[in-house]
């Protein structure tokens, strides 16, 4: 069993309602929502999640030469095009077993930082808390605003805001102030961002074997006015966002429940640490380790393994409910990998993309996204892990493995405590994000805002060292090398909304096959050969329903918070939608009546 | 802002002059199901020089209202509610509109059978994917004014390169060359991957001016591009052009100057990216390291790759400066050492030699 069991409930006859939302909005790329819903019992039956893209990465990569897959697997995604880069810098450089200067990767880990604070400010506050904002609680529940009006808001000293109400309403889309000033500071992140890597979001100075982005000191005097200028921001969204979350689950007994499944995170890992760092297969279990955020597996709480070799031999890209031909009767590409393990048919390095387009049937075949699933060795089981949206899993795991300790970071097995110095209205300030009980929809959300105090607080340490490098004259950014006639590599790395992970064979210095595999294959994706449902389809499913409106104007937030609590963008969920569809009978789509914006 | 006033060709002014009347408001339907990443929608959330907060919010003078439409920033919980403006024009019931499309078009002709490649919401009579393709015929005619944001929607970009199984292109190529809106403009094309935000929000800008009836249409070159914006090339603004001139090339990344040998594409390309910087002035290409590899060009990517290689055109270019350049960068150097003393009379001793005359008359 890897699904989350069913709840137990009293239950009524059921008053079945098809409900269906696509495209949804708020979210990269497209993305439809398909669930049948019981009012009687008010909660979500049955989901499905699919999409209608198909663009073809790993096929017009073939042939090409391997230096460009960087330049162009940024074009995947238009919101985190940079982790592509940097995860396929990663996978090159061990194929052509060149190690970037340690300049370099610090400049790679301050661009990266930065992204992670811009993109996770845009989405959280511009995007995801549209939906807990004054307009929409006021046209969902009613009840629930009537109360924020009258809840005084507990970290009111740190955010200025005296009522629940009054921060919803700092969120309400274009006219709220947060989620203006929002707008702004994802600008000046923006900045920081291209400070280290040239341009957003396409880098232009990232290269296989380093960057071209020249190390004067200005570049990091640059940086860091503008980190500091952000840094009280930065703590003030922490204490509004548990506000509102607290509130929540205060509010509505029971809204736990929302977006919950079994905890089944996984954590490819980020920021290299520079000294220890080689990209050589056979050390990857040590530098993978070495990382400031720890990659690792969590199951029930616990953790499985925080061995990169591991993570790379379990995964597993089923079929089952895609448009595809299987390739187990085609050639591998890689037998073993180089310490000498079995490599699986179903593993990306032997992957080959054969699209067969069908009827969409929900019954059977109706999505193009794949099922990429980790293969369990201690239970057999093909786990549909997810990324908790990003920030849940990097934070589970890096608490959990208990490795990181820096100035300004300590992981403490049970939780990551934060430090961030004074800012022009706040006092130095130590934030500390707890394993929470439930990875669920509320707790995905809850750890955006600690994961940018996370990146910002490394971007001092990667700051720090970094300077110190530039003032003793180590200023080499960038490491020549041939690119070898035969090669495989693998590039792990954590994309803003989690795991991505990059694939390449090179054969006759060309592309032989090249497979990235984001975080969105594997929280959007369809029901496996073993019908075990996809992250978003689990979570959704069997969610109570805690909106106020009946079927007619029934506008599905909870549904809707759920789903962009993973941060769902579809660029990288590569697939199409093919054939005459089953018609469904949607009584209608939900509206979302305030006229706002 | 350029001082060009003049129409182009494929920029005629509307003849008939109840077009010419100013628009009080007007829509912007965006729709990004191009085969995009999204990315010029975001790269308009980064634009500065007006922000899309300042136009939504009508903080722009002598605009008409604008009702942007965008599934990223929908603050609609998206299927039908969302797609209601775009139905509404479908049916003539919405008023003007800009239409703006993001991402590569796709080739629906070389599909057997029923299929898509991309859609963008359902068809209400059958619960089927309506392709893009079908928006795009039902939407282009009715349009007051068509954008195209980005390489992808410009010119086709990634997702038509060799080898690729969609048989994309750019909605110039879909639409024809030739294509006039409802107020006879042409498709503005706005290339870049993803778009300078800046020069996209300006266009855009331009565009509204022209439906308040206060600004002539954008000038636009040969390929419908911004005449101000990729009149000139990456090189002829690029910091490191200097460099160029005194021959004088990096071998590899780790270098500040010119990196025409080290796969830059900059001399040939049209684009301001390192002129105006990529946000606040902030970033670029060459100018801050990054190899141009023409991601604004109709040719890309495919005409610039392998993008790390030193392009052929450029070897005898940069061979033939060589001479000149080694000269002038001694010449140079020469004075620049001259340059770099103080005067003699700049001294502490007890007698005054900087040539002072109390009585000196001309």
């Amino acid at each position: 069993m890897t699904t989350t069991e069913a709840r137990p409930t009293d239950r009524k006859p059921p008053q079945l309602v098809d409900m269906s939302w696509d495209p949804i909005t708020r979210i990269i790329g497209n993305l439809g929502i398909y669930t049948k819903i019981d009012f009687a019992n008010r909660e979500v039956v049955e989901c499905h999640s699919t999409s209608s893209l198909f663009r073809g990465y790993s096929v017009f990569m073939k042939g090409k030469d391997p230096r460009d897959a960087g330049f162009i697997t940024s074009r995947i995604c238009g919101i985190c095009g940079d982790n592509h880069t940097t995860c396929s810098d990663y996978a090159q450089q061990m194929a052509y077993g060149v190690k970037p200067p340690p300049l370099a990767e610090h400049i790679v880990n301050l661009g990266e930082a930065a992204e992670y604070m811009f993109d996770h400010t845009i989405f959280q506050d511009n995007l995801v808390f549209v939906d807990f904002c004054e307009a929409m609680v006021k046209a969902t529940n009613p009840g629930v605003l009537a109360r924020a009006e009258r809840t005084e808001a507990p970290r009111g000293e740190i955010h200025g805001y005296r009522t629940i109400a009054d921060i919803m309403k700092a969120f309400n889309p274009f006219e709220g102030e947060v989620y203006k000033e929002a707008l702004k500071v994802s600008r000046v992140t923006r900045e920081m961002f291209c400070l280290m890597e040239g341009r957003h979001v396409h880098p232009s100075t990232l290269y296989p074997g380093g960057v071209g982005t020249m190390p004067q000191p200005t570049v990091f005097t640059d940086y860091l006015s503008r980190l500091m200028r952000v840094i009280d921001f930065v703590k003030k969204a922490v204490a509004m966002n548990d506000d509102v979350f607290d509130f929540f689950y205060e509010a509505l007994p029971g809204y736990e429940e929302v977006g919950r499944r079994r905890t089944l995170l996984g954590c490819w890992g980020a920021f290299q640490d520079p000294k220890v760092v080689d990209y050589r297969y056979e050390t990857m279990n040590t530098w993978g380790k070495a990382m400031y955020v720890t990659p690792g597996i969590i199951v029930d709480g616990e953790l499985v393994t925080n061995n990169l070799v591991d993570i790379n031999l379990g995964l597993r890209i089923m079929l089952g409910s895609s448009y595809y031909e299987d390739w187990v009767n085609e050639q591998p590409f890689v037998t073993h990998d180089p310490l000498g393990n079995p490599i699986d048919m179903r593993h990306p390095w032997n992957q080959t993309t054969v699209p067969v387009p069908q009827k969409r049937d929900f019954d059977d075949k109706y999505s193009w996204v794949m099922s990429p699933r980790w293969f369990d060795q201690r239970t057999g089981d093909h786990l549909a892990l997810d990324t908790g949206g990003g920030p849940l899993a990097r934070l589970w795991s890096t608490a959990l493995s208990g490795l990181v300790d820096t100035p300004y970071i300590k992981a403490t097995g049970h939780s990551v405590r934060i430090s961030l110095p004074k800012g022009d209205s706040l006092p130095e300030t130590t934030l500390e994000w707890r394993i929470p009980q439930w990875s669920n929809t509320i707790e995905r959300d809850r750890a955006r805002p600690y994961f940018v105090a996370y990146a910002a607080a490394m971007a001092l340490q990667f700051l720090e060292e970094a300077m110190g490098m530039v003032r003793a004259g180590e200023t080499k950014v960038f490491e020549n090398y041939e690119v070898p006639d035969e090669a495989i590599g693998c590039g792990f790395h954590e994309a803003v909304r989690g795991v991505l992970s990059h694939h390449l064979v090179i054969k006759d210095k060309k592309i032989a096959n090249y497979h990235p595999y984001p975080p969105t294959p594997w929280n959007a994706s369809p029901r496996d050969k073993f019908g075990t449902p996809g992250p978003y389809e689990d979570a959704v499913q069997g969610q109570p329903i805690f909106e106020e409106n009946g079927p007619d104007d029934f506008k599905g937030v909870d549904i809707m918070r759920t789903v962009r609590s993973f941060d769902p963008c579809l660029p990288c969920g590569v697939h199409m939608y093919v054939g005459k569809g089953k018609t469904l009978t949607t009584l209608h789509s939900p509206t979302y009546g305030a006229n706002h914006g | 802002m350029t001082t060009h006033s003049s129409t182009t060709e494929v920029s005629k002014e509307p003849e008939r002059s109840e077009d010419r009347k100013g628009i009080d408001e007007i829509t912007i339907l965006w729709i990004s199901e191009g085969m995009s990443c999204d990315g010029d929608t975001v790269s308009l959330t980064a634009a500065d020089q007006p922000s899309i907060e300042d136009l939504v919010l009508g903080l722009i003078p002598g605009l008409p209202k604008v009702n942007l439409v965008n599934k990223v920033l929908s603050p609609s919980l998206g299927g039908e509610d969302f797609l209601a403006p775009y139905r509404a024009a479908v049916r003539d019931e919405l008023g003007p509109f800009i239409l703006v499309i993001e991402g590569s078009i796709p080739n629906q002709n070389i599909i057997e059978g029923d299929g898509y490649w991309t859609s963008f919401g359902n068809d209400p009579e059958t619960g089927e994917p309506q392709t893009l393709n079908w928006w795009i015929d039902q939407l282009a005619p009715k349009a007051w004014a068509v954008v195209a944001a980005g390489t992808c929607a410009t010119f086709g970009g990634i997702h038509a390169m060799s080898g690729n199984p969609t048989g994309c292109m750019g909605l110039a190529d879909y639409l024809g060359w030739d294509y006039t809106s409802q107020a006879g403009l042409p498709i503005v094309n706005v290339p870049g991957c993803p778009i300078q935000p800046e020069n996209f929000m300006e266009t855009l800008i331009w565009v509204l001016y022209h439906a308040a009836g206060s600004a002539p249409p954008p000038p636009l070159d040969h390929m419908l591009r911004p005449q101000w914006l990729f009149g000139k090339t990456v090189h002829e603004g690029c910091d490191r052009g200097s460099y160029y001139e005194q021959a004088n090339f990096a071998a590899d990344y780790n270098s500040p100057k010119c990196l025409v040998k080290t796969g830059c594409w900059g001399p040939v390309v049209n684009c301001n990216v390192p002129k105006r910087g990529w946000m606040a002035g902030i970033g670029g290409c060459p100018n801050v390291g990054g190899i141009c590899i023409g991601c604004t060009m109709p040719g890309f990517p495919d005409a610039f790759m392998p993008f790390m290689d030193e392009p052929p055109g450029s070897t005898l270019s940069s061979l033939v400066i060589k001479p000149y350049g080694a000269v002038v960068r001694r010449l140079r150097g020469m004075t620049n050492e001259l340059v770099n003393h103080e005067p003699r009379w700049r001294h502490n001793k007890r007698k005054l030699t900087s040539g002072y005359d109390p009585h000196w008359r001309a």
